[in-house]
């Protein structure tokens, strides 16, 4: 078939005001309902023709789902608070600043204001032969393109492969793992509660998907527990230009410290796998220590240890290694 | 006391409508029928169509036709028509179907059932060019007008010594030679050899090339998207094989071109043959997606450069040699990087060889300092690099390497008109502080290392011998008609105040009269090659002498006395027999007709400017001339541009701290526009050297980055919010207003700057690629694999 681009075509758009509506939808059309956050994953699947759902649920006109609420133990941000909502908050940027950094690290500021923090890290992967509608293995083909001998993949993973060499482009993700946040998954059979590093999945568990939900899950809100409120956060994106791209590698962690002592540590990695790596070979390295260079520097290289580049990835596997050190001494 | 025009700063016409959105592009135009067109693209890189099955699209409801190859005009020979059944580029358009509406036509397209040959391709020109390689016509990959189709080869030989890393020998078809580059050579003392690559990447305007058009009768009413008005008016009508006269062209508007513009008659044919075909006016609404593929791109080199130096940083010798990737049309700026590198280092004694390849790749065409920006942005690191190995300071390698007057350069011995580079690198070193910047090299601040950078880019920025066209009409204003195109540079209404200036006028007393062939175009120059400022300005200066003249004829004639003893100014002529208005100077003229009124016009001017002067005889008093001026040399502008960044070693990523360009661009004519150029074009060569690129897949032959986040322009969070530049404002002798124009040696100098300033922060190391992005530096300062070192398209 003739490709054409950069024209949606037709749906059926329903769009619920309540959660429970939107599961019922979702029951009622399964497979064919495809769940409609902020719009920037996709309208671009829809302008490309290579996604054609016939019914499109938007939740955007569900209160429930929108705006931050304390809760005990933390904060309850619903899936369609808005990026610039998450930057803005208050709490977020004192408490939880690594949150509010990664939230500002996405596009620019009108794809902030449109985006949301369950469609960001809904979304699925940018690997070009994908989102170009090639029959690799993640779309229900029998190669990866992205891994061939000659294949343009800079951008793709150095860990984490299985057939697919995609890499998770959330820049919430990684964050939302360092804080240890719940993701809250419902269904007309009842919520689930994930840790946000299992929220993700990799294409061992599932080349079709890159989280838990499945056709008839909705990501209703995300919890960011007391936990780590208030720990010393260091976030850095590393991209090709200072606005409107996706990472090429980031990094999140929060460091618990008593003293000049680290006591506990989370740091997460994107881009370097098809979901967000929490690294925690590095984490034990840390915890007992200062964060002096020394242990900056094994952190990186444990981090690292298992990497695989692909044709054009071997920066990659430097970049990782250099963000955790970078992390690490950030506490120092 | 006349307003003075010259120099300051005038807000455009047009710009109330453009920030308001009242602007009428392209895309705006509705007419009664229209009807939606849409393009099936070639999903191969090389192929042959060997069916197409419409029946089904035609079946659907609201489908009105499709328009195939065989019904649009061909050319034999690497030649490109707006639809083909031989595609040579993934994307290039193949047929295109019509209907009521955008969501129909584009179902239609996508049920009609093709079938495709494929055909060997080539993404990499030195693959065409080793021996066995393939090529990307089934009949060569070489062509000549007279000679047809050919195989040419580089050999085995050659390949050895480029496998090794050296730099070859190759016979190459084109070839100059001046002086005696061997014994230069060996009197250097400093020789330096270097392999470079330099990025393919595309326009990208903001505006994608969507037109309209429709009939009535013969005549073609056409809406289109254009650098160039006038000339692009006649470049289509050659395309459609019509008269010029038959068209009422329409382009008011144009969001951007940077050279893919300066005609762009090969899509708005589509619309024009489909609308004959079916009687309805045409919409062809061209994506982002498709703009990528039609859009052109700038070609991408890869070179071997050989430098000689004398000790004193004199550059003596270049041998140069550049493989072009040129797409599967073909592209000249290999032609002009050879000359320009002549001209920026007046080596004395130079040797060029280049080799433009055919390859299946998206078209190629003039992006913005064509070759220019390519050789600047590769040389200017190597000129420093032997500048340190010769210990001498960077600005003094420059000025001691940049030319004079009296310089000559080319195969032909060329001469400038003017040129005052070294006054543009002393002006940028004293605003960017060059010794203290200088000092700064190498400083480490945790990870980040700082570099500074200077890149010298000329270009070429002017022509002669076009028409000007303007009436003074009983209102008492001066209508300017221009047939310059309007793509966003200003120069429609800038190059008219030499003549309001010389009638004496208010700026609120002229108007511009654009976009619109229905309402009269002179002869114009295409919007390429930087001509329009100097070649309108002079045109304009003409007329405007012709009207003044007129004006003092008349009011001499109505008056009493002579002519010459009479004034005009602040819309009066005044003089012994008394003062009148310029009102009624325009009722007079047409009371007197003649060559009062255009009614009988000068013999000299072009024979396009004939039918837009006859229609407008008889509206007032005419001023309409030729540039005769004359004047001998090539005319080029210059920018200078000093950068200071900061590498961070453990990323990769190199910030822009502080940038300054200063141009010579002789008598500046509008100041904040003569900024936002140098700036705008700065920014735009820092994004083809560092952020931007166009990836495509060997294998499959296919490009990737198609879409504004994946292609990478810079952003303005690249670039420091307080970029600064000046100009050296020296007039050029031989214009009679002295300005040079200045859209196109920026993008060279912003380059050529951040290249430099990049191999400075890495201790001189000049990674001689484009782009130098985080990946590629990284990967260099770890050691670790990069990408191959002749490798076109991986971005």
């Amino acid at each position: 078939m003739a490709k054409i681009r950069d024209m949606i075509p037709a749906f059926e758009l329903l769009q619920p005001t309540s959660v429970e509506a939107a599961l019922n939808l979702l029951d009622e059309h399964r497979g064919e309902a495809w769940v409609l956050a902020g719009g920037l994953d996709s309208f671009d699947w829809f302008k490309d023709r290579v996604k054609r759902p016939s019914v499109v649920v938007d939740l955007g006109g569900i209160a429930e789902m929108h705006g931050i609420r304390e809760v005990t133990n933390g904060l309850e941000i619903g899936a369609m608070t808005t990026l610039t909502e998450v930057v803005r908050h208050a709490r977020i940027r004192s408490e939880w600043s690594v949150v509010a950094d990664a939230a500002e690290h996405v596009a620019t500021p009108q794809i902030r204001n449109q985006g949301t923090l369950g469609g960001n890290v809904s979304q699925d992967t940018r690997c070009w032969y994908y989102r170009s509608g090639w029959p690799c293995y993640r779309a229900g083909g029998n190669t990866c393109y992205a891994a061939a001998p000659q294949a343009m993949n800079r951008e793709h993973c150095i860990m984490g492969r299985s057939r697919c060499v995609a890499v998770n482009p959330s820049d919430t993700a990684p964050a939302l793992i360092a804080v240890d946040a719940k993701m809250i998954v419902e269904s007309s059979k009842g919520p689930k509660v994930y840790d946000a590093e299992d929220f993700f999945i990799g294409p061992a568990i599932d080349i079709t998907r890159m989280t838990v939900m499945k056709e008839r899950d909705l990501l209703t809100r995300i919890h960011i527990p007391s936990t780590w409120a208030n720990a010393e956060f260091y976030y850095e994106k590393v991209r090709d230009r200072g606005a409107w791209d996706f990472q090429l590698v980031s990094v999140a962690a929060a460091f618990q410290k008593e003293g000049d002592r680290i006591t506990a540590a989370r740091i997460a990695v994107n881009g370097v796998a098809p979901y967000p790596v929490r690294v925690e070979a590095a984490e034990r390295i840390v915890v007992g220590t200062t964060g002096d260079e020394a242990t900056a520097a094994a952190a990186g290289e444990a981090a690292i240890e298992g990497a695989r580049a692909l044709r054009h990835n071997d920066y990659k596997i430097a970049m990782m290694r250099n963000l955790v050190r970078r992390a690490v001494r950030s506490v120092a | 006391m006349a307003e003075k025009l010259v120099g300051t700063d005038i807000a455009p016409p047009d710009l109330h409508a453009k920030i308001t959105g009242r602007a009428r592009y392209a895309e705006d135009f509705r007419a009664p029928g229209m009807v939606f067109a849409k393009l099936l693209l070639s999903p191969m890189p090389h192929a042959r169509v060997r069916r197409v099955d419409a029946r089904r699209a035609l079946a659907m409801p609201g489908v009105i036709d499709i328009l195939r190859a065989d019904e649009v005009p061909s050319r034999d020979g690497p030649r490109e028509a707006c639809l083909t059944d031989y595609p040579r580029y993934e994307g290039e358009p193949i047929l295109a179907v019509a209907a009521v509406d955008e969501e129909t036509a584009a179902a239609a397209i996508e049920a009609i059932e093709i079938d495709f040959e494929p055909l060997p391709f080539v993404i990499d020109p030195l693959d065409s060019l080793r021996p066995g390689g393939p090529n990307a016509y089934v009949e060569g990959n070489q062509f000549s007008g007279q000679d047809g189709w050919s195989e040419f080869r580089w050999t085995a030989e050659d390949f050895a010594v480029i496998d090794a890393g050296g730099m070859p020998d190759p016979s190459c078809p084109v070839e100059w030679t001046k002086g005696d580059p061997d014994a230069a050579f060996a009197e250097s003392a400093l020789v330096l050899e270097e392999t470079i690559v330099h990025q393919s990447l595309t326009h990208h305007p903001m505006e994608p090339r969507s037109n309209m058009a429709y009939w009535e009768g013969d005549r073609l009413f056409a809406f289109v998207s254009t650098q160039s008005t006038q000339q692009t008016k006649f470049a289509l009508a050659s395309a459609l094989d019509m008269d010029p006269e038959n068209i009422t062209f329409v382009a008011e508007f144009c969001g951007g071109g940077f050279g893919s513009k300066i005609s762009g008659t090969t899509v708005m044919q589509v619309p024009a043959i489909f609308s004959k075909k079916i009687g309805r006016p045409v919409m062809l609404r061209v994506t982002r997606y498709e703009e990528n593929y039609i859009g052109r791109a700038r070609p991408g080199f890869q070179s071997w450069l050989k430098m000689g130096f004398l000790p004193n940083g004199k550059c003596n010798a270049i041998d140069l040699i550049i493989v072009q990737e040129s797409g599967p049309y073909g592209a000249s700026d290999y032609a002009t990087a050879g000359m320009i590198a002549d001209l920026t280092y007046t080596p004395q004694n130079m040797r060029f060889r280049a080799v433009d390849m055919f390859t299946n790749t998206p078209p190629k065409a003039a992006q913005r300092g064509p070759g220019g920006a390519q050789i600047i942005s590769m040389m200017e690191p190597i000129l420093e690099k032997a500048a340190r190995e010769l210990g001498v300071d960077r600005l003094e390698m420059h000025r001691l390497n940049a030319p004079r007057g009296d310089v000559k350069f080319g195969p032909r011995d060329s001469t400038l008109t003017s040129v005052h580079a070294i006054e543009a690198l002393e002006r940028g070193a004293e605003m960017f502080d060059w010794p203290a910047k200088v000092a700064l090299s190498g400083r480490r601040d945790g990870s980040r290392v700082t570099g500074v950078g200077i890149g010298l880019s000329p270009y070429t920025a002017g022509s002669r011998d076009r028409d000007g066209l303007m009436i003074i009409r009983p209102d008492g204003k001066l209508y300017v008609h221009q047939g310059i195109g309007n793509l966003g540079t200003h120069s429609i209404a800038d190059t008219a105040r030499p003549a309001a200036e010389l009638l004496g006028l208010s700026w609120d007393d002229v108007v511009i009269v654009w976009g619109d062939s229905s309402k009269g175009m002179p002869r114009s120059t295409v919007q390429a090659g930087s001509q329009t400022t100097h070649a309108h300005t002079r045109a304009n200066h003409a007329a405007g002498m012709d009207a003044l003249q007129k004006v003092r004829e008349v009011a001499a004639a109505t008056m009493g006395g002579a002519p010459s003893a009479y004034r005009v100014d602040g819309g009066r002529v005044s003089g012994p027999g008394g003062t009148m208005t310029l009102g009624r100077v325009a009722e007079r003229a047409i009371q007197m007709g003649g060559r009062y009124d255009g009614h009988v016009l000068p013999e000299d001017i072009h024979e396009q400017t004939i039918p837009a002067a006859q229609m407008l005889a008889g509206q007032g008093l005419m001023g309409v001339a030729r540039d005769n001026y004359g004047g001998e040399g090539n005319v080029y502008s210059w920018v200078a541009g000093f950068a200071l960044v900061e590498l961070d070693e453990e990323t990769g990523v190199v910030a822009l701290k502080e940038y300054v360009g200063i141009t010579d661009c002789g008598t500046v004519i509008h100041p904040r526009s003569l900024g936002a150029q140098v700036l705008g074009g700065s920014i735009q060569g820092m994004g083809m050297a560092m952020t931007q690129r166009w990836v495509f897949d060997p294998k499959w032959g296919v490009p990737f980055a198609n879409r504004l986040y994946t292609a990478r322009p810079p952003g303005m969070l690249d670039v420091p919010p307080d970029l600064k530049w000046d100009a050296v404002g020296i007039a050029d002798p031989t214009t009679p207003v002295g300005a040079k124009g200045i859209g196109e040696p920026p993008v060279g100098a912003g380059a050529a700057a951040l290249t430099c300033a990049v191999a400075d922060a890495m201790g001189g190391r000049c990674l001689c690629r484009t782009p130098l992005t985080p990946d590629i530096i990284l990967a260099e300062l770890e050691g670790r694999t990069g990408v191959g070192r002749l490798e076109q398209h991986v971005g």
